[in-house]
């Protein structure tokens, strides 16, 4: 019997190709015909970029409370002290967003090899 | 007539310049912050991608062509599990499914009625993602109108390649991170998405909305995995939006 197709060269980058790049691609486009219509202070654009801010919000959350890899091993408050830590710094440095990254992640370093000392 | 708050640090001088020149100044504010913290996030999924099993070109592949983090991530999943095409696709489409309620927030900003061409906006449309989106929302408006475009797909294009390299680099050279480091790594982009997304909101109604979904975020996840950051942004910007407008307006 033949090999499958899935075990081809090919046939990873046609996943890539219709998986990947047009099922990521065509919300893009859908948003472009759809948006093409909307003014810029319509009441409806409001609507959506509050679903847009609150999507990108929701998902940065769950990148801090379910991390991938090994940042999973750390506890969860570490993690959530050292977001707290970054947002303060950046609101203290009159939001300055390189001020805030800086600082959540030496609060993490320092907390987790703090952690790995002790425990 | 003074101009519009922000619009006052660009020259207006500026108005009249060629797209290229824009082009070219987008590529420049490229070279900053945000391509540093995406390049480290992309080097953190060099390393995912390399463990899995794919080759240079693969991850290349879809470094290139998807050009959205979460979705690429997913689809390294499904090569690997050896998934079928159709699920698969399903898959990343419901993972990049957010992609279209931030494009269409993002397109008022750079079209121009009547003026710019569709197929402009569909070739912008693919550096819509999380990071390019937060600086667009936040810079762009900045800049005189006929500038964004121009301006934007100068920004995306330096940005996906400068990551696209810094990707296939950091698939050949990188071994194996240190914990500490590949830990510090995957949390570098929750929180400069976190302080951009605040710069970025522009009326109560997205600060209102993006704390809604810092909050709904986790629990929807909990409670209907898979289209969960959808309902996040449904359930939670609608809420914020009627809040706010209660507040704004009234009962009108």
């Amino acid at each position: 019997m033949m090999g499958s197709v899935a075990d081809t060269w090919w046939w990873p980058f046609v996943m890539i190709l219709v998986a990947g790049w047009l099922a990521t691609d065509i919300w893009r486009w859908i948003g472009v015909f759809a948006g093409g219509k909307l003014r810029e202070d319509s009441e409806i654009l409001i609507w959506v970029r509050c679903v847009a801010t609150a999507l990108v919000a929701g998902l940065i959350s769950k990148l801090i409370l379910f991390p991938q890899g090994i940042l999973a091993e750390t506890p969860l408050w570490l993690r959530l002290a050292a977001t707290g830590f970054g947002f303060g710094a950046f609101f203290l440095s009159r939001q300055r967003v390189i001020v805030g990254v800086l600082a959540a992640e030496v609060f993490l370093i320092g907390g987790w090899l703090l952690l790995d000392k002790v425990g | 007539m003074s101009p519009p708050d922000g619009v006052a640090a660009i020259d207006s001088a500026d108005n009249n310049l060629p797209g290229r020149v824009w082009m070219f100044r987008g590529a420049q504010a490229a070279m900053s912050i945000p391509a540093l913290i995406l390049t480290a996030a992309f080097i953190g999924y060099a390393g995912l991608a390399r463990e899995s099993g794919l080759s240079l070109a693969e991850t290349l592949a879809m470094t290139g062509l998807i050009w959205a983090l979460p979705s690429i991530v997913v689809l390294t999943g499904a090569l690997n599990s050896g998934m079928g095409l159709i699920p698969a696709a399903i898959a990343v489409a419901l993972a990049s499914v957010r992609l279209m309620p931030m494009t269409i927030a993002f397109l008022p900003l750079v079209k121009i009625p009547g003026k710019t061409k569709t197929w402009q906006l569909l070739i912008a449309s693919h550096f819509v993602a999380v990071t390019a989106w937060v600086f667009a929302m936040k810079n762009l408006p900045d800049y005189p109108k006929e500038a964004r475009l121009p301006f934007f797909v100068g920004f995306g294009s330096a940005l996906t390649g400068f990551v696209f390299c810094m990707t296939g680099i950091a698939y050949l050279v990188v071994e194996r991170m240190p914990d500490v480091v590949a830990g510090a790594l995957v949390l570098l982009t929750p929180v400069y998405f976190l302080c951009s997304l605040w710069g970025a909101a522009q009326l109560n109604a997205d600060k209102v909305a993006m704390a809604a979904g810092l909050v709904l975020g986790p629990i929807v996840f909990l409670v209907a995995p898979g289209l969960d950051l959808l309902w996040t942004g449904l359930i939670g910007g609608t809420a914020a939006y009627f809040g706010t407008r209660l507040m704004r307006r009234g009962f009108s």
